[in-house]
């Protein structure tokens, strides 16, 4: 049975969504052991139980979120090499993905980013060109590593839960890391993270500098907030809102685009969303060649009654 | 100073992209510089400009790799105010994953030799996949700071500020390292006349993998470790229902996603 493992960094006091998902999707592959970097918690150490863990696995450093990716690259190389790996899953943040990338050379292994689904044999499928054409890809050397994309796999628990052991992991040195000085946390907004919410609502130019009505929509109906470049570039939103081609890529189940004309850049970022919404002032605006719920209309009409008529329907 | 800058010709985004021919490759024809890669061009520049330019022995090096017409990035990087261009260019390169793209671009790298910072745009636009800078930065033993919007370098050491999702890091490291910036570092500027005019007299090297002693078989198709096994264009999106607000679309949309159960 292939040997799957999965790197969770810093599991916090529950996981997240995505970590749920890396550990259904390594279950459905072969055997999984999970290797974290930070403290396990009881309800993580339960989660992982519950998810069909086979072995946890913790660094023998605990100072490697102090340096860029290189050391926590060397610590899951070691990892798999030690339990025999066949395939790693990280998760597809940008640091998930350069751990992969300095991970792949370590171990002689194919990296392949932005994966949506990955069948039995190993072959992963994932949307290329700004999600015009769907690939199958596979790795040819004996171990690959995978970065999977939030959304694409629905959690779920195993059918009778697991007793985790757990091992340490020796972190071989790594000299000629960047080291992170300073860290400033970013005042959480309490919405969920952009690259993982079901929900998107996004503003662009036609927001004339007010984020409100896409703030509140966006909180009747749990969603995060997103941006075009040239919100972001009007210093309206923080430009980690910034969906597109330069920004993050987004497929939620659900992307509404207001006030947004739909350059190609944008949609470069957001047309592998499941249902697209467009609300513009010009119907000539190009998103509405893709949107499948288009409306011609002010945003600042629009959006605050469709934020009232949710919050009179939720009750 | 001698940095490296890497830069790459892409399918133009403005346009649709393809992919065909042999391991589902992109279709280069309509390809321009990277437009991420301005951000690192940018950067480079504007650490020689502050340590007295090339008349004070600063060198800023535009390398790609790529078939015969990727010399265009060199050249446009030239335009910008790169002093040297450095065209990688066999035709056993076609087909390269990130792992043997890092490995080709690693040997040139070592070749040129002497070099303190090699800067990456964040992102190429055509594969998208960031591996490449991680992946160079391994090869070559060096740390690698990425996704810096900013960059200071004082001696041997250098200094950025990368801002992720719920914090931001200020990042030092020893040089050489290799260094990819986001579209947040600077304002690339625009080729004037007198850099066209300049670019003209610049030398654009051209080295085979002969030249960086790299055995064919490490590159290109036979050298990568993913292959691609299919590739199905994606029917394009079309357009749905699209009302005018008669007063009641904010009540239509929440109709529309009620009966998409979206509420």
């Amino acid at each position: 049975m292939t040997k799957v493992l999965v790197f969770i960094d810093n599991p916090g006091a529950s996981l997240k969504k995505s970590s749920l998902e890396l550990l259904t999707l390594a279950r459905s592959l072969g055997e999984s052991t999970v290797a974290i970097n930070g403290d396990l918690s009881d309800d993580v150490a339960a989660t992982f139980a519950e998810y069909g863990v086979g072995t946890v696995l913790h660094p023998s450093a605990n100072d490697l979120g102090d340096f860029l990716v290189a050391p926590k690259a060397a610590y899951l190389a070691a990892a798999a090499e030690t339990t025999g790996a066949g395939i790693v899953l990280v998760d597809n943040s940008p640091e998930g993905k350069e751990i992969a990338a300095r991970l792949g050379i370590r171990l002689n292994a194919g990296v392949i980013t932005d994966v949506v689904a990955v069948d039995p044999d190993g072959t992963a499928h994932k949307s290329v060109l700004a999600g015009s054409y769907n690939t199958a890809c596979k790795a040819t050397t004996a171990v690959s590593v995978l970065t999977l994309k939030a959304n694409n796999v629905a959690p779920e628990p195993a059918s009778a839960p697991s007793t985790p052991e757990t091992a340490t992991v020796e972190v071989p040195a790594v000299a000629n890391a960047a080291r992170i000085t300073a860290r400033e946390q970013k005042v959480a907004s309490g919405r969920p993270d952009l690259t993982d919410a079901r929900i998107v609502v996004a503003g662009g130019r036609g927001m004339d500098g007010d984020f409100g009505p896409v703030e509140e929509l966006a909180d009747a109906l749990g969603a995060a907030v997103g941006a075009s470049r040239a919100a972001t570039d009007a210093g309206w939103i923080s430009h980690d809102a910034q969906v597109g081609q330069t920004g993050k890529t987004v497929s939620p189940q659900l992307y509404i685009s207001a006030g947004i004309s739909g350059a190609i850049q944008q949609k470069a970022g957001m047309q592998t969303s499941k249902v697209i919404v467009a609300v513009n002032k010009d119907a000539e605006s190009p998103v509405f060649e893709i949107a499948d719920f288009g409306i011609i209309g002010d945003v600042f009409d629009v959006l605050p009654q469709a934020a009232a008529e949710i919050k009179k329907r939720k009750g | 100073m001698k940095i490296v800058v890497l830069v790459k010709h892409v399918p133009d985004a403005q346009f649709d992209r393809h992919l065909n021919g042999e391991g589902n490759t992109a279709d280069r024809d309509e390809s321009i510089l990277s437009e991420l890669d301005e951000y690192a061009l940018e950067a480079a520049l504007q650490l020689a400009e502050a340590r007295g330019g090339s008349k004070a022995g600063n060198q800023v090096i535009a390398l790609s790799m790529g078939p015969a017409g990727a010399v265009n990035a060199v050249k446009k990087s030239l335009q910008m105010g790169a002093t040297e261009g450095v065209h990688l260019t066999d035709d056993a390169l076609a087909g390269s994953d990130a792992a043997a793209t890092s490995l080709a671009l690693a040997a040139a790298v070592r070749h040129l030799g002497g070099v303190d910072l090699v800067l990456t745009g964040m992102a190429s636009t055509d594969g998208e996949t960031s591996l490449v800078p991680a992946q160079l930065a391994e090869r070559l033993g060096l740390p690698q700071v990425t996704f810096a919007s900013s960059l200071e370098v004082d001696g041997g050491r250098l200094t950025a500020r990368r801002d992720a999702d719920t914090s931001s890091e200020t990042v030092e490291a020893p040089l050489p390292a290799v260094v990819s910036v986001t579209d947040q570092i600077n304002e690339p500027r625009y080729p004037n006349f007198k850099g066209i005019i300049a670019a003209k007299r610049k030398s654009i090297t051209t080295l085979s993998l002969a030249d960086i002693g790299v055995d064919p078989a490490q590159v290109g198709f036979a050298g990568s470790w993913t292959t691609v096994t299919s590739a199905e264009e994606r029917p394009p999106r079309t357009a749905g229902t699209i009302i005018t607000d008669e007063g009641d679309a904010g009540i239509k949309l929440v109709d529309f996603l009620a009966a998409q159960k979206l509420l």
